[in-house]
């Protein structure tokens, strides 16, 4: 079990994010899609969202991500480091995305 | 039957009601629900919850909790709910949901008696801990079209009232999430009512009709068939005349059928176009381009101003005046 918070999130490369309980990244086998299954609604995410998603188990760093997915599409680090970190901000914002906690020293 | 929903595609399942808490089977349900893979919902007043079973619902699987508040002051919100101590219940529930970290969002059913409360409510969401706030206003069709005298809020409230939205969406950004709506008749724009008939969602009513949404019967004329028929609930919802009737755009008649706005709101709620034209096939009064929203407009501006607080409640006989002097507000 993660010690994990879900107020107030403010993603930066250091953070450990993870979906909370009540948001569930799902393959919808009807629609043949992904989708986020959060408090009476369900989001559509874009494919490089699911990948980004996919990531977040709350031991993976921010940082992590971007180089993992900066590698795969040899794509420009600052770009890529842009866009995970706004999409991660926004769900945030929403209220669908926890982080694990700084262990206290 | 929700394993049926899962196999057609459906991904989410509102407990509501009526009150779902009164089902002794819930546990059972909301167990079976997450089997399948459903997101489960519990929409519900909180006031017949015990500690153990909302405990016993989360184990099962539960997802999320939606309570309703009746205003932030016991006296008003005990007086509407018709229950005494239920808000102080409510608040107990609301505590109990967060301690077994299921996400929580507080629905407060504003209208002119209460709306003075907003802020105090928004706070004792932030206090709750809650996830999400739901600013809803009364939607005024069956029983609260005949109380829409005591509840309608007057033009200066609605002004008010999204200013102190919009502050505390800007205040708790990453702490509480606001949905407000402004009550449809003082809105441009009808609202897109359940995300266009027949398109998002259904409902299952208690008796076991599927209906495009939860107030449908209101609407007369149209047959809503049942989960206990011939027919599947996947045929009821593709091929029934009730779900056809109003799906879509091609039922639309004007100004609805040429208007450039015809798929973003679906033409409104048919319900409410319905209790107050005649016709559910009308265009949503709500909406600007009705030939009956200036009239509804001003009658609805005119019944909040007059300021008549008392209620009529709901009962067998056809509904009952509160007695007494009306009370202030």
């Amino acid at each position: 079990m993660i010690a994990t918070r879900s107020r107030n999130i403010s993603v930066s490369e250091a953070s450990r994010p993870l979906l909370p309980r009540h948001a569930r990244l799902k393959f919808d086998e009807t629609r043949q899609r992904w989708v986020i299954l959060a408090p009476e609604r369900v989001l559509a995410p874009d494919e490089i969202a699911v990948e980004v998603l996919q990531l977040c188990d709350g031991v993976r760093s921010v940082e992590a991500m971007i180089d993992q997915l900066a590698q795969k599409y040899t794509a420009e680090r600052s770009a890529i480091a842009t866009d995970v970190i706004a999409m991660l901000q926004d769900l945030a914002d929403k209220g669908f995305l926890a982080e694990a906690r700084e262990r206290t020293p | 039957m929700l394993s049926e929903l899962a196999e057609i595609g459906v991904l989410q399942i509102h407990f509501s009601g009526g009150e779902p808490t009164a089902r002794k089977d819930l546990v059972e349900l909301v167990r079976h629900a997450s089997d399948v893979g459903l997101y489960s919902n519990l929409i519900t007043s909180a006031v017949l919850l015990t500690k153990e079973r909302l405990g016993a619902l989360a184990e099962a699987g539960l997802c999320h909790v939606q309570i309703s508040f009746q205003g932030n002051e016991p006296i008003v919100a005990d007086r509407v709910a018709g229950f005494k101590g239920a808000h102080a219940k409510k608040l107990e529930v609301a505590r109990w949901t967060r301690e077994l970290d299921l996400p929580l969002t507080v629905n407060a059913v504003m209208h002119r008696q209460n709306l003075f409360q907003l802020p105090d409510i928004i706070q004792m969401a932030v206090d709750l801990d809650a996830d999400r706030l739901e600013v809803a206003n009364v939607q005024y069709y069956g029983w609260a079209l005949k109380n829409r005298a005591a509840l309608m809020p007057t033009f200066e409230q609605i002004e008010e009232t999204s200013r102190i939205v919009e502050e505390a969406q800007t205040r708790l950004k990453g702490i509480l999430a606001i949905d407000y709506v402004v009550p449809d008749y003082y809105a441009l724009r009808p609202k897109k009512c359940m995300g266009g008939w027949g398109r998002q969602f259904f409902n299952i009513s208690p008796s076991g009709k599927i209906l495009p949404c939860h107030a449908a019967e209101t609407i007369t004329g149209l047959e809503f068939l049942s989960v206990r028929g011939d027919h599947s609930i996947a045929w009821i919802w593709q091929h029934s005349e009730a779900f056809n009737r109003y799906r879509g755009t091609g039922w639309m008649a004007e100004p609805c059928k040429s208007c450039e706005f015809r798929e973003i709101d679906f033409g409104g709620c048919r319900c409410q176009a319905f209790a107050l034209s005649g016709d559910a096939g009308n265009t949503d009064p709500a909406c600007t381009l009705s030939p009956l929203h200036e009239q509804i407009f001003q009658q609805a501006a005119t019944e909040a101003a007059a300021g008549n607080n008392r209620f009529i409640y709901r009962n067998f006989a056809g509904g009952t005046p509160e007695t007494g002097s009306d009370h202030g507000a």
